[in-house]
């Protein structure tokens, strides 16, 4: 069968908010202004694990310029209850906790108090005359440190559960999980060749350059409105509301622009702070936080320890593979390490296959989402083995990949059958690639591979569109736009209405104006939100025809559309023709759709890249870089290579410079971008992309989405290129020059 | 009859059988029918009347929003896997 | 209270007069006394380059400027780049080369590509990578933002010739 030939899906048009966006004019959460803003600050605490013994405000709130002061203690007493924010059931204890610290402090950063003042130095002024009487309390910060019997206790209360059974004794450890499948004992029994390491991976940040910022009013009216920069505004409304024990009808959350995400966005932690100030003072308030709030006060992603073991025959056949993952879920449970079991060995066909989650709390901010949560740790180890097996077998890595690639019908290791899948295509075109074909010369210089695989999700989306009489259409969603979806949301109802993706004119409305839509995440946006604007443009095409017949006197069954032409017998019209007669057959035309689609389809990804490592410096230079993915179907290709190139170096910033460097302290010694050094253009070369395409049957147009899977394998590609350049296997991230160095050393001895 | 894929740790109800046949309409009906079957698993599962925190159902492959009351086909896998969430 | 600086600038062509604590930025004056919400702060320690501006000809981050500091000074903000409703090259360029996702960093980028094009009419991809080493993105990899900087280069390029 032909791919079908779309008109505007496959395009690149301009996007819709794109000269609001370079002309400075598009308005994100930190430019609102409104009449009698007040600024707020947030007190955090400077220790990475300690009582709160005594909070007294009382000098700040008589300092000159403030007008309120808040702390845990005035948020409503509604007690603890499982709440529902669309991502499963968590504690409402741990979600107010976070916001602001009561009875310990979990973390350096910590938020314990805010104040709202006439302008931010003030009201940071002010903060600095808050006394807390902390007492300082041991502390634990790496999960195998945490898991340890005399480890101090992060929660007194915490209880491994492991299927619904709590454990005997109180514990870091949230949660132990296994996934097992057929016998793995016998599985390694007939290997021929195992390979067993571990592997550590450092904690890490989204690092969006845009703070997390928001702004509330509590009106007169008792309403609570809320301007903010979020993946989610209607998890932005529920948290609030569930925080501030009122009904979700009560607040309404005005999401503005989005100053990048990854999943950093999705947690709320200043709008509830903000409400309370604007309730205490009667007027609105803003905070904004800095980069250190950020780096300390945010959800990074997890650090990690991941102990993989893989058998295989010498025929290249892996016969067992067997993975024990520890995630620090930081200060609250819920660490991704589920994702990670999900992914680890997500590409291969396993016979036999065990593997141990841990979910463990230690004193660091408790993490977020970071871009396919949990995968990319647990691909380093993978693809790490996996590199070094190929290796011993001695066969193309490639190759020892396709031979035991996942496909249609393959189940993974949760039990999960795999549909239609991509991921023998990735290899294929890794494979075939100009890149991988040519050579590579030169001392120091190696070659690395490595692919990776994401889930991705459906969940919830509300679309609207209205046609207007010049033959546009509005188009109403609920998925704050991080990049572009604005507009691969709009192509998709394009593709419907047959007109052009610039004669759609989408808006992302707030919390009052359009139906649920769960958070931007799952690399779902274009799939569900798209889907929500398919369903929503044949909603509007059918009412077209009704009124097409009516015009012309027929059975609306017998009018046809197709790409925006409608006919019926000798009949004629086109969509922009049928628009300028609404008002005389009917009125207004208004198509909706909400939509909450299963058939995500997964994406897979891989890496080729070249590097070249200074032996006198252990400094990796990148070469050259390929980022391959599954993409289903390109809706705006410009924007999907936009995600690959994205989260590559992403993925490139996480292997070979990025931490949190902690001090004995536990505190982050690296909490700035001068330290906490992200990926600059002068560090890297062009990222090549290429798009293979695997249509989803689970989509309208085949889409996967591609927001996550391509930060995936970066890591192990860069460690197997680093070990053909170097000689040395690295099994820590990251891979700096200091640590490459010292194995460097450590090979000669 | 619809196949329950048995997380590893509950298998010590199931003599360790790594998946079980189980009949119902629905997943509540399923849980119930297989508490019959091996008893202990619903308390395991359930809470409150209801999935457990973290804890999510999958009907042929796809994660439902609908927990207890999703319709499960005739010949379909039922997996229980731990949730996907975020840190709070 | 602090007493207040009356400072004269040029702004993107024309004269403004403000009033503003010794405390302070350059940024926070544009940002929050002006109105100019087009600079960017994401780190305000002069990291990330979202709060780049021309000032008397060079690329400064404005939050480590003191609005005092811009007394006399003639700067020109992303709100000055585009020429009435016609857009700059650039600002054209990143547009058609999809060279912005989530668009924080891109005001920054775009005041300092513009300065980089009146310094240098055609800078290799290694120069252009250097020059906008101190303006942080996030979200593309950089890779569609060099290709918009050598295609607004070309076009400049062109219509000089």
């Amino acid at each position: 069968m032909s791919a079908p030939a779309y008109q505007v899906v496959g395009t690149r048009p301009i996007r819709h908010d794109g000269a609001d966006k370079v002309t400075g004019r598009a308005l994100y959460g930190a430019d609102l202004e409104l009449a009698g803003l007040l600024h707020g600050f947030v007190l955090r605490c400077p220790h990475a694990h300690a009582r709160l013994r005594r909070i007294d405000t009382s000098k700040a709130e008589a300092f000159p310029g403030v007008k309120a002061v808040v702390t845990a203690a005035d948020f409503p007493p509604s007690g603890d209850r499982m709440v529902d924010l669309g991502e499963g059931e968590t504690p409402l204890s741990y979600i107010r906790g976070n916001v602001l610290a009561s009875g310990k402090a979990l973390y350096c950063g910590h938020a314990v108090a805010a104040v709202a003042a006439v302008n931010v130095h003030v009201a940071e002024e002010a903060a600095g005359l808050i006394e807390v009487d902390y007492e300082v309390l041991p502390h634990v910060t790496t999960a195998l440190d945490a898991m340890r019997e005399d480890a101090p206790l992060v929660h007194e209360e915490l209880r491994t559960k492991e299927f619904g059974a709590p454990g005997s004794r109180p514990s870091n450890v949230a949660e132990h999980f296994r996934h097992e499948m057929g016998e793995v004992e016998r599985g390694f029994a007939e290997a021929e060749v195992i390979v067993e390491r571990e592997f550590h991976t450092s904690t890490v940040h989204q690092g969006y350059i845009e703070p997390h910022n928001a702004t509330a009013l509590w009106n007169n009216d008792g309403r609570v409105l809320i301007w903010c920069s979020t993946q989610g505004s209607f998890v932005v409304r529920d948290t609030t509301a569930c925080i501030l024990d009122l009904p979700v009808s009560q607040v309404k959350v005005t999401p503005l622009e989005i100053g990048g995400g990854f999943g950093g966005k999705i947690p709320v932690y200043l709008e509830p702070v903000a409400a309370l100030l604007s309730k205490k003072s009667g007027r609105p308030v803003k905070i904004v936080m800095s980069r250190k709030d950020v780096f300390e006060g945010t959800g990074p992603t997890p650090g990690s320890f991941i102990r993989v073991k893989i058998g295989a025959r010498r025929d290249g056949t892996i016969t067992a593979a067997e993975a024990y993952l520890a995630y620090e879920a930081g200060a609250y449970p819920g660490a991704m390490v589920a994702s990670g079991a999900m992914t680890v060995f997500a590409a291969y066909h396993l016979p036999n296959v065990r593997i141990d989650g841990f979910d463990v709390c230690v004193n660091k901010p408790s993490t977020a989402a970071y871009r396919a949560p949990g995968a990319t740790n647990a691909a380093f180890a993978t693809e790490s083995v996996m590199d070094e097996l190929a290796e011993n077998l001695n066969v193309d890595p490639l190759d020892f990949r396709l031979k035991n690639a996942a496909r249609e019908g393959a189940r993974r290791a949760d039990g999960v059958k795999y549909r239609r899948i991509g991921c023998v295509e990735v290899i294929e075109a890794m494979k075939n690639s100009e890149h991988y074909r040519s050579a590579l010369n030169g001392p120091h210089r190696g070659r690395g591979v490595a692919i990776g695989y994401w889930f991705n999700v459906g969940l919830a989306s509300s679309c609207t569109i209205s046609v207007n009489e010049d033959g546009t259409v509005n188009l109403v969603e609920g998925s704050t736009d991080i990049g572009g979806t604005r507009t691969s949301v709009a192509m998709q109802a394009a593709e419907v209405l047959g007109i052009a993706a610039e004669d759609v004119h989408p808006v992302v409305a707030d919390t009052d104006s359009v139906g649920y839509t769960a958070v931007t995440g799952g690399s779902r946006v274009t799939f569900a939100t798209g889907w929500a604007a398919y369903e929503a443009a044949q909603d509007v095409v059918r009412q077209m025809r009704e009124r097409a017949a009516r015009l012309w006197d027929v059975d609306p069954d017998a009018v046809e559309a197709v790409r925006g032409q409608y006919r019926a017998g000798s009949h004629r019209a086109t969509f922009r023709a049928l628009a300028a007669q609404l008002n005389r057959t009917g009125g207004p035309v208004v198509g909706r759709a909400t939509v909450n689609p299963k058939g995500a389809g997964g994406s897979f990804s891989g890496v080729i890249c070249d590097v070249e490592v200074d032996p006198e410096t252990g400094k990796t230079t990148i070469l050259r870089f390929t980022s391959i993915q599954d993409a289903g179907k390109a809706i705006h290709p410009a924007y999907v290579e936009g995600q690959m190139q994205g989260g590559s170096v992403q993925g490139i910033g996480w292997a070979l410079n990025e931490e949190y460097y902690m001090t004995a302290e536990g505190t982050m010694a690296n909490a700035s971008f001068l330290d906490y050094r992200i990926p600059t253009c002068y560090d890297l070369p062009m990222i090549e992309t290429i798009i293979v395409e695997v249509p989803n049957p689970g989509h309208p147009f085949g889409v996967r989405g591609v927001g996550e899977a391509n930060i995936v394998p970066p890591p192990a590609a860069l460690a197997n290129a680093i070990y053909r350049a170097a000689g040395v296997r690295m099994r820590r991230l990251p891979m700096n020059p200091a640590a490459v160095m010292e194995a460097i050393w450590a090979a000669a001895k | 009859m619809a196949t329950v894929f048995i997380p590893a740790p509950l298998r010590e109800l199931t003599g360790g059988r790594a998946a079980v046949e189980a009949a119902g309409a629905t997943v509540g009906e399923l849980i119930d029918d297989l508490e019959r079957r091996c008893p202990g698993l619903r308390q395991r599962l359930l809470e409150g009347g209801r999935l457990r925190p973290n804890l999510s159902v999958a009907v042929d492959g796809e994660i439902s929003p609908l927990g207890l009351r999703e319709k499960v086909p005739p010949e379909a896998e039922v997996h229980f896997v731990t949730a996907i969430q975020g840190g709070v | 209270m602090h007493g207040k600086y009356h400072v004269r600038t040029t702004i993107n062509g024309e004269a403004v007069e403000f009033l503003c604590e010794p405390r302070q930025s350059l940024l926070e004056c544009l940002r929050d006394i002006l109105g100019l919400t087009g600079s960017k702060e994401g780190c305000n320690d002069g990291n990330c380059g979202a709060c780049t501006v021309i000032l008397d000809g060079r690329i400064v981050n404005s939050c480590l400027v003191l609005g005092a500091e811009a007394d006399g000074a003639d700067i020109t903000t992303i709100e000055g780049v585009a020429r009435g409703s016609r857009l700059h090259p650039v600002q054209r360029a990143f547009l058609e080369q999809a060279a912005l996702q989530c668009g924080v960093c891109t005001p920054g980028l775009i005041v300092a590509a513009k300065a980089l094009l009146e310094a240098e009419a055609q800078p290799s991809e290694e120069r252009i990578r250097f020059w906008l080493a101190n303006n942080l993105c996030r979200c593309t990899g950089y890779d569609k933002i060099v290709r918009a900087v050598q295609q607004a280069a070309h076009e400049m390029q062109e219509v000089n010739r």
